[in-house]
C-alpha cells in the first residue's frame, strides 16, 4: 500500500477518508511484515544466524568445561578479545537509546520511523555485551555473587569496584532497555492482536498487548510515562558507558588511566551504534518494504549524526595522543607512541581509517543517497569501532611498565568462534523480532502524521 | 464538516445490521435477551471529531466515558477534562527510595556490616558510592514508572465488554470512538444516542454485556491448570525439604567440579606410572631438604659419640620463660596419662581402671623410678619415640618444646625428691 506515502504528502488532514486511508496504510504496510508470509531472504538468513548461534554454544561449552585458557588470553593480555566484544556490544546498543529517548525529548519526529529497531537492537546488543563478562571470569557459575544477597558465607561485594558499577550500570540499563521497548510496543501490539486472523496470534498477542484498548484516559498516562522513561534513559545512557570505561580509567595502566576517557567513549558508542542502525535498516526497509516509512531523509539524518559523533571520537584520539604527549609522562607518551609505531600499529591505522576518515564523506549528500556506498561504509565504522576497543585494550596491557611483562596477543579459533557466534546471537534475535514483533511504532508514526491533525479547527 | 460526517453509516460490514436508525441491541451480544447493557459506542471519522464530540460529550455532563484511538490525539485531554496524571510525583518517591536504598544498601554492607579495609582508605567515601546509588535511582524510577502507569490504567485487563463489538478492532487501525457507560448518572439509552448522533458520529452501537452467569464464570480447565501449576510449582520446595529433613550417604552433586577432581595423584595414593606404584617420592638419595640437616647430634637426637647425654644440648637456652613452656606442654600432651605431678595417676589410667581395666603409666618422679636414673638423651629418645605403649611424640611436638618438656619432668623430680633442708627459708613443712 504505497498510499501512506502519498497520503503523507498531499494530505493536510482535512479530508477525512484520506486520514483514515493514511492510518489504515501505516497499520497494513507494518503488520504485513508480521501476518502474512515472510520473504525468502529471511529463512536463509535465519539459517545462518542459527548455525552462528549453534557455533557460540560450542564455544561457550568448551570455554566452560576447560577454562579460559582455550582463549589467546595470558598473564600479560588478561583482557583481549573478551573485554573488546563487552565494549563493542555496548556501544553499539548506545544509539538505540539516544534514538529512542534522547531525539524523543528534542521532539525529532522523524525519530519514529525507526526508534522501534532501534530499541530492539540495543536489547539484542545488551545481551550479546552480557554475555562477555560473564565467560570471561572463568568460573562463571560464580557470577551471582556479584548480586548482593544474603549468603552463609557472610561475604558481600566491593561497592567500591569499577567492575561492580558495571554490574549495576549493564543491569539497569538492560533492565531499562526491555521496559522501554515493551512499553512502546504494547499499543502495536495491540494492532497485531486485531488484525490477526487465527486463534493462536490472537492469544499470544493478546496477552502481550494486556489489553490495550487505546483509551484516552489510558494514552494520558502512557504518553506522560513515555516521557518519564525518556527522561530517565537519557542520563542512563550517558552513565552506562561513562561507567564501561571506567573499568579502565580508574586503572593504573598507561593508555587507559585518562580522564577523557568518558566522553570519548559515550561518543564512541553512539557512533558506532548509528553505524550499526544503518547497516541493519538499509537492508530491511528494503527487503520489508518500508521505504516510504524509513525514508532518504531519515538516512541523510542518521548519517549527519554518524559524521558528527565521527568527528567527535577523531577529536578525541588527537586530544588522547596530544595529552600523552603534554602530560610529559614517559611511560603515557611511550604507550600512545607504541599504539602508532609498536607491533599493533597495523590495528591503529584500521582504527583511524575506519572511524575518522571513513565518515568524513557523509558532508556529502550525493554519497548520503548512494544507499550501497553508505552501507559499506557503516560496514567500515563498525570495523574500526571493535578496532578502536581493540587498540585500547589489546595494545595497553602489550606494553606495561615493565619490558619483562611485554607480550603479543595471539587469537585463537576459539576467539574467532566466540565473536563471530555472538553476531550469531544478535541476528537470531533480531531476525525473530522482524519476524513477530511490529518492526515500526505504527501509533507514533500515526501520531506525528499530519493526518493526526484531521479534522480539527485550529489546524 | 460536522453536518457531512452525521450522514449514515454506510461502509459499515454486513454483519453489522443494527445501526443507528434501528436503535437496538447490537446483534453481537444478544443471546436470548439473557444481556445487560454496558454502555454506547459511538464512531467518528477524524481525530478533529472526535475532540469535538468529547467535549459535547463532557459538557453535556457525562462522566463515565472515555475516548478511544490508534493514537494519543493531542488536545482530548483538555475536551475530556482529564486530570493531570499524579504518575511523576510517585516516580519521584520511587527515585527518591532508590538513591536512599542504593546509598543504605552500600554503607550497610561495605561499612557497617563488613567494613572493607582498601589500603587503609575510610570504610565510607561517598564518591566511590556514587556511580551504583545513580544507578539504583534510575532503576527504581523506570520500574516504578511502568508498572504504576500499567497499575494506574488497570491493565492487564485482557477483556472488555466493547471487545465484543467487530467494529472496535478499529481502534488499533484507524477507528476513532467514544463510549459512554450505562453506569453513567445521565445514561438515558435514546438522548445519550440522540447526543452522540449530535456530536457527529458515524455510527452508534450499543454494547451488551452476557448476563447469564455461566459465561461470567472461569472455565473449569483454568482451574484445573493452577491447580496442577501451583501443586508443580511446591515440587522444589518439597525435594528441598526433603533434602534437609533426611540423610544421605550420596556425595553431594558436582555440576561444576570447581577444580575439585584433577588429573593428579595426591599423596598415599597408588600411582601406576611410577615403578613402585605409589605416588608419594621419597627424599632423593644424597640430598637433603632445605631446614632439614639436623647435624645436632646432641640437640636432635640426644646423643653424643653414640652415647646418651647426660647434661641439656648447648642449643637449647634455659631461662624460666622455657620452663613454663615446657610446664604448659607437659599438661597438654603428658598429663593425661603421667598426672599433673608426674605421678602415674592421670585421667586416663583412673578412667581405665574404673571399667574395670589396667593402665599402668609410668611414675617420673619417686626416687626409685628408671626416669630420675636415665640420661637426659635417652628421656629426649622416649619423649620422641616413644616406649612400649607410649608413643613418640615428635610428629605433634617440636624439638624445642620437648627439650622444654623434659626441663619440667626434671623440675617435677627435683621438687618432690628434695629434703627439709633443700626448701628455701621460710617455706619448709612442719
Amino acid at each position: 500500500m504505497a498510499s501512506a506515502s502519498e497520503a503523507h504528502a498531499d494530505d493536510h488532514g482535512h479530508g477525512a477518508e484520506n486520514a483514515r486511508e493514511t492510518f489504515r496504510g501505516i497499520t497494513h504496510d507494518v503488520t504485513k511484515v508480521n501476518l502474512t508470509p515472510i520473504g525468502r531472504w529471511w529463512y536463509p538468513a535465519f539459517g545462518i544466524s542459527l548455525l552462528l548461534l549453534g557455533m557460540l554454544v560450542v564455544a561457550v561449552t568448551h570455554l566452560f568445561r576447560t577454562g579460559i585458557g582455550i582463549w589467546g588470553n595470558n598473564n600479560i593480555q588478561g583482557w583481549a578479545w573478551d573485554i573488546t566484544n563487552f565494549v563493542f556490544w555496548v556501544g553499539i546498543g548506545h544509539a538505540g537509546t539516544l534514538i529512542s529517548a534522547v531525539l524523543y525529548l528534542f521532539r525529532q519526529d522523524w525519530r519514529t520511523s525507526i526508534n522501534r529497531s532501534a530499541e530492539a537492537m540495543t536489547i539484542f546488543a545488551v545481551a550479546c555485551a552480557g554475555i562477555f563478562p560473564i565467560l570471561h571470569t572463568g568460573r562463571p557459575w560464580f557470577a551471582w555473587w556479584m548480586i548482593p544477597h544474603p549468603n552463609d558465607m557472610g561475604m558481600w561485594p566491593q561497592f567500591r569496584s569499577p567492575l561492580m558499577w558495571d554490574v549495576f550500570a549493564i543491569s539497569t540499563y538492560a533492565t531499562t532497555s526491555i521496559l522501554f521497548w515493551y512499553m512502546g510496543m504494547v499499543p502495536d501490539l495491540a494492532t497485531l492482536r486485531d488484525k490477526s486472523k487465527d486463534k493462536v496470534r490472537q492469544v499470544v498477542y493478546g496477552l502481550l498487548s494486556l489489553g490495550w484498548r487505546g483509551s484516552a484516559r489510558q494514552w494520558h498516562r502512557y504518553e506522560r510515562a513515555y516521557l518519564i522513561l525518556a527522561a530517565l534513559s537519557t542520563p542512563l545512557v550517558l552513565s552506562v558507558h561513562s561507567v564501561v570505561s571506567f573499568d579502565f580509567a580508574t586503572s593504573q595502566n598507561p593508555g587507559w588511566h585518562t580522564t577523557i576517557l568518558p566522553p570519548y567513549f559515550v561518543a564512541g558508542a553512539i557512533f558506532s551504534g548509528f553505524a550499526m542502525v544503518m547497516t541493519l535498516m538499509l537492508p530491511l526497509r528494503h527487503v520489508l518494504g518500508l521505504k516510504h516509512i524509513i525514508t532518504q531523509d531519515h538516512i541523510h539524518a542518521m548519517c549527519k549524526v554518524t559524521v558528527a559523533t565521527g568527528t567527535i571520537v577523531g577529536g578525541a584520539y588527537a586530544i588522547e595522543l596530544f595529552t600523552a604527549w603534554y602530560s610529559g609522562n614517559l611511560y603515557e607518551w611511550f604507550t600512545f607512541r607504541n599504539r602508532i609505531l609498536g607491533p599493533y600499529a597495523w590495528a591503529y591505522f584500521i582504527m583511524v581509517s575506519c572511524n575518522v576518515i571513513a565518515p568524513q564523506f557523509f558532508w556529502v549528500k550525493k554519497f548520503r543517497s548512494n544507499l550501497v556506498f553508505v552501507w559499506i561504509l557503516c560496514a567500515f565504522i563498525n570495523v574500526g569501532m571493535w578496532f578502536e576497543r581493540f587498540v585500547i585494550i589489546v595494545s595497553s596491557l602489550a606494553r606495561q611498565a615493565l619490558p619483562g611483562a611485554w607480550g603479543y596477543f595471539e587469537p585463537t579459533k576459539w576467539d574467532f568462534m566466540t565473536l563471530a557466534g555472538s553476531f550469531g546471537l544478535f541476528g537470531t534475535l533480531f531476525l525473530l523480532f522482524v519476524r513477530f514483533a511490529p518492526v515500526v511504532a505504527m501509533a507514533e508514526v500515526k501520531a506525528v502524521s499530519p493526518a493526526a491533525h484531521a479534522g480539527k479547527d485550529d489546524h | 464538516m460536522e453536518a457531512e460526517t452525521q450522514a449514515h453509516d454506510d461502509d459499515k460490514p454486513a454483519a453489522h445490521g443494527n445501526g443507528d436508525d434501528h436503535g437496538d441491541a447490537g446483534e453481537t451480544s444478544t443471546d436470548g435477551g439473557d444481556t445487560e447493557l454496558h454502555g454506547l459506542l459511538a464512531e467518528f471519522e477524524t481525530p478533529g471529531a472526535l475532540i469535538a464530540a468529547a467535549r459535547k460529550v463532557k459538557n453535556a455532563g457525562y462522566t463515565e466515558f472515555d475516548c478511544y484511538s490508534p493514537f494519543p490525539v493531542h488536545g482530548i485531554d483538555d475536551a475530556m477534562g482529564i486530570k493531570r496524571t499524579k504518575l511523576p510525583l510517585v516516580v519521584f518517591g520511587g527515585g527518591l527510595a532508590g538513591l536512599c536504598g542504593g546509598l543504605l544498601l552500600q554503607w550497610w554492607m561495605n561499612a557497617y556490616n563488613w567494613p572493607w579495609n582498601v589500603s587503609g582508605k575510610p570504610t565510607w567515601s561517598l564518591p566511590a558510592n556514587i556511580p551504583i546509588a545513580y544507578e539504583t535511582t534510575i532503576l527504581l524510577s523506570v520500574l516504578t514508572t511502568f508498572f504504576g502507569m500499567w497499575a494506574a490504567n488497570k491493565l492487564p485487563q485482557v477483556w472488555h465488554p466493547f471487545f465484543r463489538l467487530d467494529r472496535f478492532a478499529k481502534v488499533t487501525d484507524d477507528g476513532m470512538f467514544i463510549g459512554i457507560e450505562a453506569s453513567d448518572q445521565r445514561f438515558e439509552l435514546e438522548q445519550t444516542k440522540q447526543l452522540l448522533v449530535a456530536a457527529g458520529a458515524t455510527h452508534v452501537e450499543e454494547c451488551h454485556t452476557d448476563a447469564r452467569p455461566e459465561a461470567r464464570s472461569v472455565p473449569r480447565a483454568i482451574y484445573g491448570v493452577m491447580i496442577v501449576l501451583t501443586v508443580a510449582a511446591l515440587i522444589p520446595f518439597a525435594l528441598a525439604f526433603k533434602a534437609r529433613a533426611s540423610k544421605s550417604s550420596d556425595p553431594h552433586w558436582h555440576v561444576f567440579s570447581d577444580m575439585d577432581f584433577q588429573p593428579k595423584a595426591k599423596s598415599d595414593q597408588p600411582f601406576a606410572e611410577f615403578a613402585d606404584g605409589r605416588a608419594n617420592r621419597g627424599e632423593i638419595v644424597g640430598t637433603i631438604a632445605r631446614g632439614n640437616l639436623r647435624a645436632d647430634d646432641a640437640y636432635y637426637r640426644g646423643l653424643r659419640d653414640g652415647q646418651w647425654i647426660t647434661e641439656l644440648p648447648a642449643a637449647f637456652k634455659v631461662d624460666a620463660d622455657k620452663l613454663n613452656r615446657g610446664q604448659e606442654r607437659y599438661n597438654v600432651y603428658c598429663a593425661p596419662c603421667h598426672g599433673f605431678d608426674g605421678a602415674g595417676h592421670g585421667i586416663v589410667p583412673e578412667r581405665v581402671a574404673l571399667r574395670g581395666g589396667a593402665w599402668e603409666a609410668r611414675n617420673l618422679v619417686s626416687s626409685d623410678s628408671v626416669v630420675i636414673k636415665m640420661p637426659n638423651g635417652q628421656l629426649f629418645n622416649t619423649i620422641s619415640n616413644g616406649f612400649n605403649t607410649m608413643m613418640g611424640y615428635a610428629a605433634q611436638v617440636p624439638v624445642d618444646d620437648r627439650w622444654a618438656i623434659l626441663l619440667y619432668v626434671r623440675a617435677l623430680q627435683r621438687g618432690q625428691n628434695a629434703t627439709q633442708a633443700e626448701l628455701p627459708a621460710g617455706a619448709q613443712v612442719r
